[in-house]
């Protein structure tokens, strides 16, 4: 990025997402299902250099922290703890909007080992918005406990994005985790996350959305995500992109494509 | 689908059985949520306890308890196992 969309965009995270980074500094988004030690994954990282206040406007936590790691900053994001990001609490949508607007340089889903089925719903979700997603099975101690054993290498090759295990409480594979964040952000890992595909009708309707999509929004977003979401009939995401993609466009017309 | 002659609704289940998801006669975002939260066709679920006023009721599913309105629960049917 040039100097000048590089502050262009410390003005956008600041104005709509209340966020401060420093030049070259990292944007590290965090999200999880509630109950996943997502928390403990932000402090063992972050450590005591946190702030908290709210998302502006919204009556939703927000934390920040930040570390360092190879003479390079991240700034770490901790989103509400959700099931879902198709936006129907305050929560989901502050964590939709945030990895997909906010476009943070790698977004780190924590998932629990112990519950990995339910879990991975929120990691293809996210991996359908953005390819730099890093997933973390936590609580892989309590796996253990339970008889669980999971493969990561298997797991990390049908995602495609990588995989790393760890035990946050006890800091294991938190060193990994830095790494692979440290990867992905500055682009020395190219991730190639697995597509859900959908039926052929929904198929054949996002391939005639894609053009007028891609068109529309240009290469601010994901244009299969957009199509996606316009089937579904999204009306608070089709508001989100109008309030933070700034469109001469008037919402409508987005929807007219749609139609 | 015909699978009402089959099934029961999630609702009629009594504390302590177990059934499975058969199907989910919900739509638009309450659809969404309640996959969302793992209970999709075959997914085992078990009737947990019920609410003073018998609604709602605490549904385990994938080892977390879920709570549901008998208004949803009713449109969720199930084969009781």
């Amino acid at each position: 990025m040039s100097n000048s969309t590089i502050e262009e965009h410390q003005n956008f995270l600041s104005e709509h997402f209340g966020i401060t980074t420093t030049p070259g500094q990292f944007t590290v988004a965090l999200a999880g299902n509630p109950n996943v030690g997502k928390s403990t994954v932000f402090n063992a990282l972050t450590g005591l250099h946190q702030h908290t206040g709210n998302w502006p406007g919204k009556t939703v936590d927000n934390a920040q922290g930040s570390f360092t790691y190879l003479d390079r900053s991240f700034l770490m994001i901790d989103l509400p703890g959700t099931y879902s990001i198709l936006a129907h609490t305050v929560e989901e949508q502050v964590a939709r909007d945030f990895i997909c607007f906010g476009k943070p340089d790698a977004t780190l889903v924590v998932l629990d080992a112990t519950c990995l089925e339910r879990n991975l719903n929120l990691a293809l979700q996210v991996m359908e918005i953005t390819p730099k997603i890093i997933v973390c099975v936590n609580l892989i101690d309590e796996a253990e406990k339970k008889n669980i054993k999971i493969d990561i290498s298997a797991l990390q090759k049908d995602l495609g994005v990588p995989v790393v295990a760890t035990a946050a409480r006890n800091g294991k594979g938190l060193g990994t985790l830095r790494q692979k964040l440290y990867e992905m952000s500055t682009g020395l890992c190219t991730p190639a996350p697995r597509q859900i595909n959908y039926s052929s009708e929904v198929e054949n309707a996002i391939q005639q959305l894609l053009p007028k999509v891609s068109r529309l929004i240009g290469s601010n977003l994901n244009p299969r995500w957009v199509a996606l979401r316009l089937l579904d009939g999204d009306q608070a995401f089709i508001n989100s992109i109008s309030q933070y993609l700034d469109f001469d466009l008037h919402p409508t017309r987005l929807q007219e494509v749609a139609v | 689908m015909n699978t009402a002659l089959t099934t029961i609704p999630l609702s009629t289940l009594g504390i302590g059985s177990v059934c499975q998801i058969v199907s989910l006669n919900l739509q638009g975002l309450l659809r969404r949520r309640i996959l969302d939260l793992g209970m999709v066709p075959g997914t085992p679920v078990q009737c947990i306890r019920k609410s003073p006023a018998g609604d709602p009721v605490a549904y385990m599913v994938r080892d977390t308890l879920i709570a549901l309105r008998s208004e949803d629960a009713s449109q969720i049917h199930v084969n009781p196992m």
